[in-house]
């Protein structure tokens, strides 16, 4: 009787074990999916644009149009690179991220602090939809500020401010989440030794969760370094070197937006977005690195 | 039926008149009337939510941290009363130490001694800072097991070497008053007992005010004690007589565990 029932159980098990098989099988092939897309496009940015990597592609501006139908006939690489779009890219995620890190941060900190109250309920909810605003009507808005009324024309200035607003909202959201996760007994220590609040906020808190606002800063960039619709409404572009905050700019997104117009330009939109990959994947990195770190 | 003034108390450090605490007009303490000596260790005992926290942080005004509170009542530290001074001068008097070990954790054992002089922005000495830092880790015995790793993170250390810590930082300011809440209510029964025995020996230079629930705790450390229920002060008076012989049936009920 009881080796029966031993043979049943037996019975059931090698179906668990198949079931359990297939299970394991499907998620792998699954997972397989979800991370080809990533592994084509780096496979395909790396074959497609390495040959345009070099010196001169980080510290030449972009060749004409003529220069690179030449080039191309020829069978050679295009000259020049995409200094003007690097150079603009930095100039304007700078002061983007000088504008949007001490608000967000403040923000966040008034969020923190005002836990319930109406005006901080109002502000999260807006600094929510803002994050969901399409970036094309962030750019649109920065023309009519800026554009329109304070350059008068396509500016870096109007190119960041749009990328200021993008960023705005992830840094007032990874500012409070940060702060609420420390732990409430740290901010009575420093208050029962007599700091007064202010202190407390910036010499305790701050400090404490200082990976976690980093974080949340290095995300905000990889965020709009990649941005190219508001650009093109308020930065526009430019084929040199620019630092003049009121002047037209360019930007490496922009670069390959332009690169796919000119049918000669083809060749410098693989290298132009592999390099651009590889700045928002370093920058995720280290993110990663600054959260495996705090814990 | 309020209070039981066995202990006649001369020149007290803290003398607590009439003192009410109202969390939206609930009293969570009322009345209370209470004469505490310098020296002593002075236990708070009752039940869960009888309101000995919120009278032990009335104390040094962290309970202002709460929303929609009111203080009725005054309490006066060595004569002057404390709701009429600054809380930030106030709480560099009376040194707290909490439930759970709280070290800074950005901080090195070092640092985390002499925080209350770092984040406040009093400039000292680096001669007068190490001195200041040796004196409250030998203060709380915890000199010779940190003396070589002083530059080390707090939050390294075991839980009750932590809370020595947090008690060597209450130390650094050189109090008048320690208040403890719980202190002990997270550490292991070693842990437990070295605090036990640094805090009678800290009650040569320091004043103590104790929360515990532990009653055999208030038993073993406390000089006087007091019996809160509802918010009221039942009793108070020297630990030994409280235990030996309580004046108040509720007392008697919560010390032989009838409730509690």
């Amino acid at each position: 009787m009881e080796s029966i029932d031993i043979l049943k159980s037996q019975d059931h098990s090698s179906g668990r074990l198949l079931k359990d098989k297939l299970v394991l099988g499907a998620v792998i092939v699954l997972s397989l999916i979800t991370i080809s897309p990533i592994i084509l496009i780096i496979w395909k940015l790396v074959v497609e644009g390495y040959r345009q990597i070099s010196l001169d592609f980080l510290i030449e501006n972009t060749p004409d149009t003529f220069e690179a139908m030449t080039a191309v006939a020829n069978g050679e690489l295009i000259p020049g690179g995409i200094a003007n779009g690097i150079v603009g890219t930095l100039l304007m995620v700078i002061l983007a991220s000088a504008l949007a890190i001490p608000i967000g941060i403040l923000t966040g900190i008034y969020l923190y602090e005002n836990q319930g109250s109406f005006m901080a309920n109002i502000t999260r909810d807006i600094s929510d939809i803002l994050q969901g605003v399409p970036s094309i009507v962030l750019g649109l808005i920065s023309y009519l500020w800026i554009v329109k009324h304070i350059t008068m024309g396509f500016s870096a200035l109007a190119g960041s401010v749009s990328l200021a607003i993008m960023m705005l909202p992830m840094i007032v959201r990874s500012t409070e989440e940060t702060l609420k996760m420390i732990p409430e007994s740290l901010k009575e220590a420093a208050l029962a030794l007599g700091v007064p609040y202010h202190k407390v906020i910036l010499r305790v808190l701050i400090p404490t969760g200082f990976s976690g606002l980093i974080t949340g800063i290095l995300l905000g960039i990889s965020r709009i370094l990649g941005e190219t619709a508001p650009l093109m409404l308020t930065a526009l572009g430019s084929s040199m070197i620019n630092l003049d905050m009121t002047k037209p700019t360019s930007a490496i997104p922009l670069l390959i937006w332009e690169f796919y117009n000119d049918p000669n330009m083809v060749g410098l939109i693989w290298s132009s977005s592999l390099l651009l990959m590889a700045m928002i994947l370093v920058l995720n990195l280290v993110s990663k690195q600054i959260v495996a770190k705090r814990r | 039926m309020t209070t039981n003034t066995i202990a006649e108390v001369k020149n007290p450090i803290l003398s607590l008149n009439d003192l009410s605490i109202a969390y939206d007009k609930n009293y969570a303490v009322k009345n209370v009337s209470v004469e505490i000596k310098k020296n002593t260790v002075t236990a708070i005992m009752g039940p869960s939510g009888c309101g000995k926290s919120t009278l032990l942080r009335a104390l040094n005004r962290m309970h202002e941290l709460y929303e929609n509170i009111t203080t009725e009542g005054e309490a006066l530290l060595n004569g002057k009363n404390i709701y009429e001074m600054p809380a930030i001068k106030l709480r560099r008097h009376m040194g707290m130490v909490f439930q759970r070990p709280n070290p800074f954790p950005t901080m090195s054992i070092y640092d985390n001694v002499i925080a209350g002089y770092k984040l406040n922005g009093i400039r000292t000495k680096k001669v007068e800072r190490d001195e200041i830092v040796e004196r409250s880790l030998r203060d709380v015995a915890l000199w010779d097991e940190v003396k070589d790793s002083l530059f080390k993170k707090g939050t390294f250390l075991s839980g009750g070497q932590q809370q020595r810590l947090c008690i060597a930082r209450a130390l650094a300011f050189s109090p008048e008053v320690i208040l403890m809440d719980e202190p002990t209510s997270a550490l292991d029964p070693i842990a437990t007992a070295k605090i036990e025995d640094l805090l009678v020996k800290l009650k040569e230079h320091y004043t103590i005010v104790l929360v515990t629930h532990n009653m055999s705790q208030a038993a073993r450390i406390s000089d006087y004690s007091l019996f809160m229920y509802l918010g009221e002060l039942v009793e108070y008076g020297k630990t030994k007589n409280m235990f030996t012989n309580p004046i108040d049936p509720r007392t008697e009920e919560y010390l032989t565990g009838k409730f509690g």
